[in-house]
């Protein structure tokens, strides 16, 4: 279970970014791949846990899933795997090890909402 | 009145601080000449037994050394000192994995460049060490014969992550009725064209290939170093 300190990892660098816009964050947004070795659900209730206490409480946390996808040689092409049991080309039935994508763990964007400006 | 939400792209990749580190490690190793393996498996896997075997054969040769993870003792590094070589334990506490900084940390008053081999041998665990890069060369995962033969469709992310395989405890195997196509198949199911090792380090067979596999690795090291 490291899916808590991956929170951590996730909240501490939306907070910089945020901090350095003067922004407040509402949601982050992050790609998941379905090799990442992270669980989807295990990293969602912890991420409330790691927004407890900072600038990100109450933020939401947005999982885009990715699936693995191959470089099938024989067809020269991208093919989405069925499973991450079974790396072969779902067309062609060849073998192959060549992961173009699935391994993301990556914050994409984050909705974020400027602090109005303080009345002067 | 407050400014409407808006979204803004970051692309910023979550584990970026364990790859610098690793990145970071990993020079350090070529520059020191030391080919590096790291060891996951599940625990009791006979991880352990095997390194120790490792560690004794390889010394005589060799100039070897160990890191060793573990959540709370220090038995394993107690074990793997009978070998007689440097053996460093990096206790994680409650950490289910070892991460570059605490290799790094072990690492910080060691000479590598008096190394030829170095083994990190993982906390046992088939989900969390597959996210950690750690600067090894090698990552090899154990799948002993007790275990069945499904584990690599079970925890598929570590097995395609691995280099080699390795299927310990293979003394057991008639006890268990361990089907090995079965196992093999599993294997390449996840890891297409992933190298696969039978040892039993009660009895010394298959320890060997194993070795001779190491020894040729380091030879490639080092010839690839000199162009």
């Amino acid at each position: 279970m490291h899916e808590l300190s991956i929170a951590m990892s996730i909240v501490e660098l939306a907070g910089e970014e945020a901090e350095r816009r003067g922004a407040q964050v509402n949601a982050v947004h992050l790609k998941l791949g379905a090799m990442s070795g992270v669980v989807k659900e295990a990293l969602l209730s912890c991420y409330e846990m790691a927004c407890a206490s900072t600038s990100l409480e109450g933020s939401s946390l947005i999982v885009e899933d990715v699936p693995v996808v191959i470089f099938c040689s024989p067809c020269q092409a991208r093919r989405t795997l069925n499973s991450v049991q079974l790396f072969c080309c779902p067309e062609c039935g060849t073998p192959s090890n060549r992961i173009v994508q699935g391994k993301e763990l990556e914050v994409v964007a984050l909705e974020i909402q400027e602090c109005a400006p303080s009345p002067v | 009145m407050r400014p409407e939400p808006r979204l803004i792209e970051v692309r910023k990749n979550v584990l970026k601080r364990n790859d610098v580190v690793a990145l970071g490690l990993r020079d350090r190793f070529r520059a020191a000449g030391v080919f590096v393996v790291s060891l996951v498996s599940s625990p009791g896997s006979g991880k352990t037994a095997f390194l120790e075997k490792t560690l004794t054969f390889l010394r005589a040769k060799y100039r070897v050394a160990a890191l060793v993870g573990d959540l709370a003792t220090e038995n394993d590094a107690l074990r793997l000192a009978r070998s007689q070589v440097p053996v460093k334990q990096i206790t994680t506490g409650t950490l289910c994995h070892l991460e570059a900084a605490m290799v790094q940390a072990a690492l910080d008053d060691w000479d590598l460049s008096q190394l030829d081999f170095l083994f990190i041998e993982n906390v046992g665990n088939l989900v969390c060490p597959s996210s950690y890069d750690l600067g090894e060369d090698l990552r090899v995962v154990l799948l002993s014969v007790t275990e069945g033969e499904d584990k690599p469709l079970k925890y598929p992310t570590i097995f395609n992550s691995a280099d080699v395989a390795i299927v310990t405890k293979v003394d057991l195997g008639v006890a268990v009725e361990f089907d090995w196509e079965a196992a093999y198949r599993n294997i390449q199911s996840v890891r297409p064209g992933m190298q696969v090792l039978k040892v039993s380090a009660k009895t010394g067979e298959g320890l060997g290939a194993y070795f001779d596999f190491l020894a040729a690795r380091l030879i490639e090291l080092h010839q690839a170093a000199s162009i």
